[in-house]
């Protein structure tokens, strides 16, 4: 195997698909080795974006290098492995924050993913601020994740959660936010793109709206991140969490922003190695940040595959994605929507990635079994958000979502897949 | 390859779209509920015993085509039988969709025997059998929600 030059390298050279308007899908494609296989026989098309995506070359190329070249452990050993393990970790941080646009590195926490990081706030500056009466305003759309974290938080605490709800379009109903908010709420934690529907959120409004009150705002951006240029700073985001492995990058690694201010008043959150600065059996002082956020050795070679996979975002050009993706994206609302029976579940003005759908009276599940004997990768089910399922009034969906390298071709698989479900329904 | 007609046989197709049975049980003395998170299939199981004889059941909820098929064979198959008579059909049944099962198993399973397709489909092993593991839940007499996760 070749290993790829130095991929470290942030903000390198534009590659030439980025460098002219034209963004040339085929050759992207090729960078994902994954896709060139078949599956029961036939072409693989990969539309389960949202739930994980494919890994490029140069992802799985910076990861063998890492452990090749320079594995050791981070912020210890004196010798120059070591060195250099923690040049590439820190290397990798510094990518996250550039990418976020945030004011400095340490305030990029690397957490296990989107989950780890909400979960990690709750724990932290949830129980260090929330008390009896308090309440914390979530949103009708959030994943799992967003969702039963403050659940424990409340019941814990004795705090309240407050629900801004969902019109039929699957839009946030903007004037409830606001009469929610109020002197009681301790903290909002807010998608910026639903997982189940696909809607993009005005976070900016939305934290601007808490801020008029003093309240400050997660974003989860799992499902963003990947889609969308994210600036945690033009958003005023208090926290933004995000996962590698939804962006092109490994599983069990993510990131969660913090503004310095609050991270530093927060209590630590896991004890242990590389969060002290000094440990005796009467006092710990607990390391700076990021490090106090950090307990452990870290996920070494899953920071330095994240930050090559989104410097690969970057030479692709996230605006780039975005527009590709849209494109996909409207062709597949458009050929979906003409099939019989299909019934849209999130039709957002302001939509990205993700085509929820139902293909009545047939249920998602057998839909998912007929396209995966056609190669057909799609998510059925209530994509972990059980509460949009039942504001909908269905048991579950199936979702196509897609990424930076799927086609319209595809999309024209999938149409010829749920014509092949109805013949077989017929 | 595995062939979609093996998994989504006509009567299977058939039992999915008029599903048999399929109502609330007004004099039921033994009920359970079944759930799969992973898909979100909902069932009830409704039994009228009379002493270890299943004189009557029914079921209703929502599901996927394998999953209503299963369940509406499943009451047509245990009606008249004892308690052990249908923990044996479940048993025989189990290891038809697993793939576990015998040529003999099937003769013995009768009509039940379409749902031999499923073993070449694992992920939806689940699906044909949670009529069956909420039955047996039923007939234990738990009242919990039995989930197949």
């Amino acid at each position: 195997m070749t290993i790829a030059p130095n991929t470290y390298t942030d903000f390198g050279p534009p590659s030439p698909a980025a460098a002219h308007a034209g963004y040339d899908v085929q050759r992207v494609r090729r960078d994902f080795p994954i896709l060139a296989q078949k599956v029961h026989g036939k072409p693989l098309v990969y539309l389960d974006n949202a739930a994980t995506t494919q890994k490029p070359q140069r992802v799985l190329d910076a990861i063998i290098r890492y452990y090749n070249e320079e594995n050791a452990n981070v912020h210890r050993g004196v010798h120059l492995l070591s060195e250099r393990a923690t040049e590439a970790y820190e290397r990798a941080r510094g990518i996250a924050q550039r990418f976020l646009n945030a004011a400095r590195p340490e305030e990029i926490i690397f957490v296990r993913g989107t989950t780890e990081a909400i979960n990690l706030v709750a724990q932290t500056y949830g129980r260090h601020n929330v008390v009896a009466g308090d309440e914390i305003i979530i949103t009708a759309m959030e994943h799992h994740s967003n969702i039963v974290p403050w659940q424990m938080l409340c019941q814990e605490k004795g705090a309240r959660l407050r629900v801004v709800p969902i019109n039929d379009r699957g839009e946030l109903i903007l004037e409830e936010y606001e009469k929610l908010l109020g002197p009681k709420t301790k903290l909002v934690a807010v998608g910026h793109v639903s997982n189940a529907l696909g809607t993009i959120n005005p976070v900016r409004r939305i934290v601007e709206l808490a801020h008029q009150q003093g309240v400050p705002v997660l974003v989860d951006g799992a499902q963003a991140a990947p889609r969308l240029k994210v600036d945690v700073r033009g958003l005023d985001a208090d926290f933004y969490a995000f996962s590698g492995h939804k962006i092109y990058g490994p599983t069990g690694i993510g990131v969660l922003y913090g503004k310095t201010s609050l991270l530093d008043a927060m209590p630590p959150y896991q004890g242990g190695g590389d969060m002290i600065s000094s440990v005796s059996f009467e006092k710990t002082l607990y390391n700076k940040l990021p490090h106090k956020f950090e307990a452990g050795t870290p996920h070494m070679e899953g920071a330095i595959g994240l930050g090559a996979a989104l410097e690969y975002v970057n030479r692709l050009g996230i605006e780039n994605i975005t527009a590709h993706e849209q494109d996909v994206l409207v062709y597949a609302t458009e050929r979906v929507s003409a099939v019989p029976g299909a019934r849209l579940i999130g039709t957002a003005r302001e939509k990205t990635g993700v085509l929820s759908f139902v293909l009545e009276p047939i249920h998602p599940h057998d839909i998912g079994t007929i396209l995966d004997q056609e190669g057909i990768a799609i998510r059925t089910g209530h994509h972990c958000a059980q509460p949009v399922m039942r504001r909908f009034g269905v048991p579950a969906t199936a979702r196509a979502s897609f990424g930076l390298y799927n086609t319209r071709e595809e999309v024209d698989a999938l149409v010829r897949g749920l014509n092949k479900v109805r013949e077989v329904f017929a | 390859m595995a062939d979609l007609r093996d998994l989504y046989q006509e009567v299977i197709l058939e039992h999915s779209k008029q599903p048999r049975n399929y109502r609330e049980l007004g004099d039921a003395n033994h009920r359970a509920e079944g759930y799969n998170p992973l898909c979100g299939d909902h069932f009830t199981v409704y039994l009228k015993m009379d002493g270890e004889r299943i004189q009557d059941v029914s079921f209703q909820g929502s599901g996927c085509a394998i999953s209503k098929a299963s369940a509406s064979m499943m009451t047509q198959s245990v009606k008249g039988k004892t308690l052990a008579e249908a923990e044996k059909i479940f048993e025989r049944f189990h290891k038809l969709v697993t793939g576990a099962g015998h040529n003999g198993d099937q003769e013995e399973l009768g009509k039940l025997a379409v749902f031999s397709g499923v073993s070449e489909f694992p992920v939806r092993v689940k699906c044909a059998t949670l009529a069956w593991h909420t039955l047996h839940a039923a007939l234990e007499g738990k009242q919990d929600t039995i989930s197949t996760e």
